[in-house]
């Protein structure tokens, strides 16, 4: 197995030196598009049809975006990719790879393979906003900020139980703090906008985090 | 070194257990009572238990358990609760169970006596409301299981005197826990953010977003948790969360309280988790017959 990267303008999922960059080739059976650009990237690709796998560096938006979508029926070699990240914090281990109802398996296995190969987890997933991670914890810190207004207990306490009791490594109120109300108001911002449901609202504190940053 | 009044636990079930081996390992003298003298013996002989894998593991030594267990007595006799200095109830999840035990409580503890529920879902105030004295009962939610988990969430009641609640946290501390302060509000703050994740989870599998050792897979390597949100409710168990999802939903109406359609349909299939060998995750052996 080998493969190509391009890179076409600033990636989240790898802001910086990687294995699995370093070790991409010039005719890799795997085509690898990661930055700001990838999608556009492939757009402009003019034969896929040599690659195995074509993988698409995401960010909010699904793949259904690049690849089009047809009744259900959509899939191929077309994969999306996401290094989990949190703000501005370092991209996490986590790989979250998204399929299409009608992606073979076996490119699937393909993707899974490089990014394990090369040191990081995967995670797949249907082709939908937030992918697994963002859906289910930006809900969570939503209601950890709600909970903070509304006095429940502490920023320190709330931490703290959820570390006790539940063995979080970081209680979601630091994390948010280390990582970046601002940044979690965008993620929610583009998730509401795209399920409409309110749990994924911008909180207050988010908000008024984002209102700064844009000040500044 | 002040006198350690005793600490009367009722409900000898897994909670209750668990909380008289907190107590009794404090140092407290620890009456452990249920009105069925068979469920007393058993919570007996599981604190026995306990402590007999402590001593094998080195926590602690056989002389040190004979003491601990010299603290302890089982009772069916509501009445030999009057001298205790704490009573923390740990039945079943039902106000007017809790509501029916304090008032017989009330009836036979003297008036210094502090109450304290081990609920994790109902409202402090209301159970405190039928205590009898509302203003000497504080919430007490030990995380299970509690010999091993240090974290105690106290709520004080909308009634609570600043007295009886500083006295509960006092005694709380003296068992070795950390107590941690929180409103009298619907799932105080565990159960208020872990059952709806829990949901979340159940719903990205009802949705076709994702497979449940995907779900776990991805927030384990995201976010370093030691367990996913399907294998914790395979542990759990399937039951137990959608009685969670009734009590949390039926006070506050929250939507993502709610108990997901796929989690009945698994509780009526008897896919229970871990206890049933089926839930989210197979615990099934995969060898063939045979093999």
């Amino acid at each position: 197995m080998s493969h190509t990267v391009i890179a076409s303008g600033e990636s989240r999922s790898f802001p910086e030196a990687h294995p699995l960059l370093a070790a991409g080739g010039e005719s890799g059976d795997i085509l690898v598009l990661i930055g700001a650009g990838a999608g556009a990237a492939f757009a402009a690709l003019k034969d896929p049809a040599p690659y195995r796998a074509i993988l698409i560096e995401l960010g909010t938006e699904c793949l259904g975006v690049h690849t089009g979508e047809s009744r259900g029926d959509e899939g191929g070699t077309v994969l999306g990719f996401a290094r989990f990240r949190l703000g501005n914090a370092a991209p996490s281990d986590l790989v979250e790879i998204v399929r299409q109802p009608r992606t073979p398996d076996a490119v699937v296995a393909a993707a899974r393979a490089l990014f394990e190969a090369h040191g990081l987890k995967t995670a797949v997933c249907g082709d939908f906003p937030g992918r697994i991670v963002d859906r289910l914890v930006r809900p969570y810190y939503n209601a950890a900020l709600g909970r903070l207004d509304a006095k429940l207990a502490t920023a320190a306490d709330m931490d703290l139980t959820l570390k006790l009791g539940l063995g979080y490594p970081e209680g979601p109120i630091e994390l948010l703090e280390r990582t970046g109300l601002a940044a979690h108001c965008d993620v929610t911002q583009a998730l509401y906008d795209a399920l409409g449901d309110a749990a994924y609202a911008p909180a207050r504190r988010a908000q008024v985090a984002k209102a700064r940053a844009g000040e500044k | 070194m002040t006198e350690k009044h005793p600490v009367g636990v009722a409900g000898s079930g897994t909670m209750g257990t668990g909380i008289a081996i907190v107590a009794a390992r404090g140092g407290f003298p620890t009456l452990v009572f249920d009105l069925d003298e068979g469920r007393v013996a058993a919570a007996l002989a599981a604190m026995r238990a306990f402590f007999g894998k402590s001593v094998q593991r080195g926590k602690l030594t056989q002389d040190q358990v004979d003491e601990i267990m010299g603290r302890v007595t089982g009772t069916s006799r509501i009445e030999d609760l009057a001298v205790c200095g704490l009573v923390i109830e740990a039945i079943y999840e039902e106000l007017e169970a809790k509501g029916k035990l304090f008032a017989a409580l009330d009836a036979v503890c003297p008036a210094h006596t502090l109450f304290a529920s081990n609920t994790s879902t109902l409202s402090i105030t209301e159970i405190a409301a039928r205590s009898g004295r509302d203003d000497r009962f504080v919430g007490m939610h030990f995380c299970l299981p509690a010999q091993l988990m240090k974290l105690v969430e106290m709520s004080p009641g909308l009634n609570t005197s600043q007295e009886s609640f500083e006295a509960a946290w006092a005694l709380c501390e003296a068992m070795g826990q950390r107590p941690v302060k929180t409103q009298d509000a619907p799932g105080f703050i565990l159960n208020y953010f872990l059952v709806p994740f829990n949901n979340d989870a159940i719903r990205l599998v009802e949705e076709g977003v994702a497979a449940p050792e995907e779900i776990d897979k991805a927030i384990k390597g995201a976010l370093g948790y030691a367990m996913g949100p399907m294998e914790l409710l395979d542990l759990v168990g399937l039951d137990t969360q959608v009685l969670l999802c009734e009590a949390l939903h039926g006070v506050t109406n929250a939507p993502r309280a709610a108990c997901p359609p796929l989690l009945r349909r698994m509780v009526a299939a008897r896919r229970l988790g871990r206890k049933t060998k089926r839930g989210f995750l197979n615990y099934e052996t995969t060898a063939i017959f045979g093999a």
